[in-house]
């Protein structure tokens, strides 16, 4: 296994492990091994234990952009606002646009932008979602929805402190994506197939995007959806029910 | 691109046990089913600790592959390919991970003072 050196000349090499004779002298070597996502994950388990307390289930939506997280969120909200109190997370990098389009539904809103300085983060982690949700009245809520920022690599790797992960795909996003991105679909405790409507118009073979899915995660319910037409939302909403049932039993 | 957030939570692990003496290099253990390229890792050091006391030390990245434990046939197998967290030998998905998601600092070098 190489070691990945970048040296003060630009020049990137990698030798054996061991093998540091090239600046061996003079140093002194410090033991450290930490993890380096402790500071989030401890972030986490405060985010969930606050759900906790109070009795509230928390999913965290991901997909890539454009594949319709915010429309079936607006779906949701309309099935289940009138019974069940909600509140949403809205993960953008600059724009309040998607939290926008939530307004007047019913569920309190909060907007995280993850402008940093350098362009955005393209994920929501623990510490960026406890800033929204300190904001939210936890006590009488039910359900919190948090909607990460669009992409199928990040979003991934940082736990929030959510129950379930939801993913949203879009069946005009190709059948290869469970292969090219398999940690996202990995995580997955349900994936929504999104746009269905679409299905007619499309050459795309939903039987090999499962197969691809299965290879990467083989018990995730598929749910299939048009958060346009509202085909399918009802199931979305039952899975979402059951989830915050689940939750609610155990508390 | 989130190697951006974690070399900013690499540079605060490494600031808090190096103190004020200077660094030469970050020794890092990265397991293979991290989403982490090392030349963007590298890249995105080098934003994060320009004009900062971290300035010029070096990323040195161990990298580590996939081992699964079965728990049906009870094989502990390296995994079998890029995409599947499948046992490699009678293909069951319930698996333990025994090594491969690591994602830690492990040293420092420090330059001699």
């Amino acid at each position: 296994m190489g070691r990945f050196h970048r040296h003060e000349d630009g020049t990137v090499h990698s030798h054996d492990h061991g093998d540091h004779s090239g600046y061996a002298t003079g140093v002194e070597r410090v033991e450290v091994l930490e993890r380096i996502f402790d500071e989030n994950d401890h972030c986490a388990a405060h985010n969930r234990a606050d759900l906790a307390a109070a009795g509230v289930c928390a999913v965290n939506l991901m997909s890539s952009p454009g594949a319709g997280k915010t429309s079936l969120l607006h779906a949701l909200l309309q099935a289940l606002a009138p019974s069940t109190r909600i509140g949403v997370i809205e993960g953008d990098i600059e724009t309040s646009i998607d939290a926008d389009r939530l307004d007047g539904l019913g569920a309190v809103v909060e907007l995280v932008n993850t402008g940093n300085g350098f362009g955005g983060e393209c994920h929501l982690d623990a510490p960026m979602v406890r800033s929204a949700l300190v904001r939210l009245p936890l006590d009488e809520l039910d359900l919190v929805l948090v909607e990460n920022v669009g992409n199928l690599v990040c979003p991934a790797e940082f736990d929030v402190g959510e129950h379930a992960r939801a993913m949203i795909y879009s069946v005009t996003e190709g059948e290869d994506k469970p292969l090219k991105y398999p940690v996202m679909f990995r995580s997955s405790d349900v994936v929504f197939v999104n746009k269905v409507d679409l299905l007619p118009h499309l050459d795309v073979d939903l039987d090999l995007f499962v197969s691809n899915l299965r290879r990467v995660n083989p018990s995730a319910p598929l749910i299939a959806v048009s958060a346009r037409t509202g085909t399918g939302v009802d199931a979305c909403v039952a899975w979402v029910r059951e989830l915050a049932a689940s939750v609610a039993a155990v508390r | 691109m989130h190697e951006l957030s974690l070399c900013g939570a690499i540079a605060d692990i490494v600031s808090r046990r190096a103190g004020e003496r200077q660094v030469a290099s970050v020794h890092l253990r990265i397991g293979t089913l991290r989403q982490v390229v090392p030349d963007t890792l590298d890249f995105c050091w080098a934003m994060v600790t320009e004009g900062t006391h971290l300035d010029g030390a070096t990323l040195d990245v161990d990298r580590v592959d996939a081992v699964l434990h079965c728990n049906n046939c009870q094989t502990t197998l390296p995994m079998a390919d890029a995409i599947s967290l499948a046992c490699a030998g009678c293909g069951s998905f319930a698996v333990d991970v025994i090594a491969g998601d690591e994602f830690e600092v492990t040293a420092l070098d420090l330059a001699a003072v």
